[in-house]
């Protein structure tokens, strides 16, 4: 067990136990607490794998301002606890061991794949920010710039549903 | 035995590194507090603390004992999970973000177990942009602290002041374009690195080839831009409305009693520390003396500076009748007459000592406009400091990126 | 080294807990995160293929993911606000004015 595979299977169990806890808390601020582990284990993964700007984006951008807003939202409309509702006894028990099994045969069949990308190991090289910088700047370029007006229409667009109706 | 240690070596050496550079953080963090009010009672025409210890000095540690044998009662209603966690978090992000500062750019002149000892824990790749996320992540704290506390003040406080560190976050970020512009790196490091070997303002070396005065553009505006949103981002004065006393009882701290409270303190005190850092690496040299390089004879400084003072220290201790003026003062005073004296005798501890020497010094001055504003500025308005973020700070940020990236083209660096 | 497999196991696992997430909760801002899980776990495909190719594209891509992520979530929980003021609740299912 070395000391990269140690640190993947930490992080791995981290980032599913959140995502658990996510479906099995009851009031939402704790499943976006839970959410919040889950993106940060997410960017100690892809630390890992060497992509160190995509990690520090993820931590900047969806988990210091996308969840920051998910957070702002459930305080501000003061979202309490679930509501509890009766479900099948049947779906939990016959669905969940179903989910497990298809889950554990699509594992099996990826790790027995021929396919040689799959059974690749990663490499330890690190992703240079100038690469991706100059990647993204050229060959890139028309979807950035697209993503930019993506940007705007979505601040009007929320700027829009908040306004209250002048009546 | 010494295999384990040779293999794990690396590990080994940050683990003490860690624990070394906690353990100073919270010394300087509450000594800090100290060296705050005595500056703010000072400009108020007051003494400040001056009964505990010699000029106040043990004030800190009877702050310790206080926030530790205080009774620390838990409101009730409160969500009992994200109540304990908010200080938790906010003191885990702000203590973290100092691995991150590079203290001095040679390593120890001695090898400990086959490696070389820099100082400062870490060097990252994406070093500013890693400070940055961990400043991201401490928005949480003080949102879940409001939040959680189950009352009308904490929750006001707590929004009001999340919503401030996230819009001075932006601003924040992008003053820092500039120096990286001219840097070409994210590393703290390679930022000194490239402040060193900058040409500087008409040839001269030295303070000249700082960022804020050398480089494609002098990041003059970059400087203040990044200054003033990093006080807004820290919540201190003139952006503390949300916690400050006459506004909202104490903001989001306020169901928060003795050692949470104390988190809380320590937390905002690092972040100040951080951000002097920040601001004397960026933008001032980081280790680089203001003198040139061929001044040699500024090496002394340091002697120069430590004898004298620890002269003063000598006889100010034996002015004293306790036992902590006679003979721990004059104790000091002589720690630090001796290290003068080394100083000069020992070239190779001097030419080491300089880089951190410049680097303190810098800091202590950031630390010192901090508490200074603290005395003399009131505060703004929360409308008023909105606005001051999104419709001047950001917009003067961004013309800063492009001006430098103009300057730069222009140039042809 | 670890073996891609393994990132792209854990992508799949991270993906199917959205997926029981999105049907299982009634709360809308619950809904709305195991959307972003699943965004997170794709994501995390993407980097565990861009290096086994050797190639930036996929980290690129992730890139735009987020981006495209952030947008989505702000004008998704504007929408969230609008139900929340008009129907007074934030469970799913007493947001059904449309059914026969």
């Amino acid at each position: 067990m070395s000391a990269p595979l140690l640190v993947f299977f930490v992080l791995a169990a981290l980032a599913v136990g959140g995502a658990l806890n996510l479906i099995l808390q009851k009031h939402p601020i704790h499943s976006a607490l839970s959410l919040i582990v889950v993106m940060v284990s997410l960017a100690g993964l892809y630390l890992l794998m060497g992509a160190e700007f995509v990690a520090a984006v993820q931590i900047i951008v969806y988990g210091g301002a996308i969840m920051v807003l998910f957070v702002f939202v459930i305080m501000l409309l003061n979202a309490g606890v679930e509501e509890h509702t009766n479900f099948s006894k049947l779906a939990g028990i016959a669905g969940i061991p179903l989910a497990l099994v298809v889950t554990g045969f699509i594992a099996a069949a990826i790790t027995h794949a021929n396919d040689t990308v799959l059974a690749a190991p990663q490499t330890g090289a690190v992703a240079a920010t100038k690469d991706l910088s100059t990647m993204l700047f050229r060959e890139f370029v028309y979807p950035f710039e697209l993503t930019s007006f993506l940007i705007l229409i979505a601040i009007l667009g929320a700027l829009v549903l908040a306004q209250r109706e002048h009546s | 035995m010494s295999t384990f240690l040779n293999a794990n070596a690396f590990l080994l050496i940050s683990l003490v590194k860690i624990v070394i550079m906690l353990f100073l953080v919270l010394t300087v963090n509450a000594y800090l507090t100290w060296f705050e009010r005595k500056v703010v009672a000072h400009i108020q025409s007051r003494w400040g603390p001056h009964r505990v210890g010699p000029h106040g000095l043990l004030q800190p540690l009877a702050d310790g004992a206080k926030f530790l044998l205080k009774e620390d009662p838990t409101p009730a209603g409160v969500d009992k999970f994200v109540y304990f966690l908010a200080p938790l978090l906010s003191l885990a992000l702000a203590l973290t973000s100092i691995a991150i500062i590079p203290f001095g750019p040679d390593p120890l002149p001695w090898l400990i177990l086959g490696q070389k000892i820099y100082l400062g824990i870490t060097d990252l790749n994406i070093g500013i942009l890693g400070l940055f996320a961990i400043t991201a992540l401490g928005v949480y704290g003080i949102a879940l602290a409001g939040w959680s506390s189950n009352s009308k003040y904490p929750l006001m406080g707590g929004l009001r002041s999340s919503a401030q560190m996230i819009s001075y976050e932006l601003a924040m970020t992008m003053s820092v374009v500039g120096v990286l512009l001219t840097a070409s790196s994210f590393s703290l490091r390679d930022i000194i690195e490239a402040q060193q070997h900058a040409h500087g303002l008409f040839g001269w070396q030295g303070i000249f080839s700082w960022n804020i005065f050398a480089g494609p553009l002098p990041q003059i505006l970059g400087f203040l831009c990044f200054f003033v949103a990093a006080i807004a981002e820290t919540n201190r004065v003139p952006f503390d409305l949300p916690e400050a006393e006459s506004e909202l009882v104490a903001g989001f701290h306020t169901e928060y009693a003795s050692f949470k409270f104390a988190m809380f303190f320590i937390a905002e005190y690092t972040s100040m520390i951080t951000v002097s850092c920040l601001c004397s690496i960026l933008f001032f040299g980081g280790w680089l003396s203001p003198f040139p390089p061929s001044w040699t004879f500024t090496f002394y400084l340091p002697s120069l500076i430590l004898i004298p003072f620890g002269a003063w220290v000598i006889w100010d201790g034996l002015r004293y009748e306790t036992i902590i003026g006679k003979v721990i003062l004059p104790g000091i005073g002589t720690a630090m007459l001796a290290i003068g004296a080394a100083l000069i005798f020992l070239p190779a501890l001097n030419s080491f000592i300089q880089g951190p020497f410049w680097l303190l010094s810098k800091i202590l001055t950031f630390l010192f406009v901090y508490v200074w504003m603290r005395g003399t500025l009131p505060r703004f308005r929360y409308d008023q400091l909105m606005s001051f973020g999104w419709k001047l700070l950001l917009p003067v940020s961004l013309a800063n990126v492009v001006i430098t990236a103009g300057a730069i083209l222009w140039r042809g660096y | 080294m670890i073996p891609t497999s393994y990132y792209i196991i854990l992508s799949s696992i991270l993906f199917g807990l959205g997926v029981i997430a999105f049907i299982f909760k009634r709360n809308v801002i619950t809904i709305f995160m195991s959307i972003e899980l699943m965004l997170n776990a794709v994501n995390l495909a993407f980097v565990a293929f861009s290096r086994a190719l050797g190639q930036l594209d996929g980290q690129i891509f992730v890139l735009f993911v987020i981006v495209v992520a952030a947008a989505e979530a702000a004008v998704g929980l504007g929408i969230v606000i609008l139900i929340a003021r008009n129907r007074q609740s934030l469970n799913v299912e007493r947001v059904d004015l449309l059914k026969l």
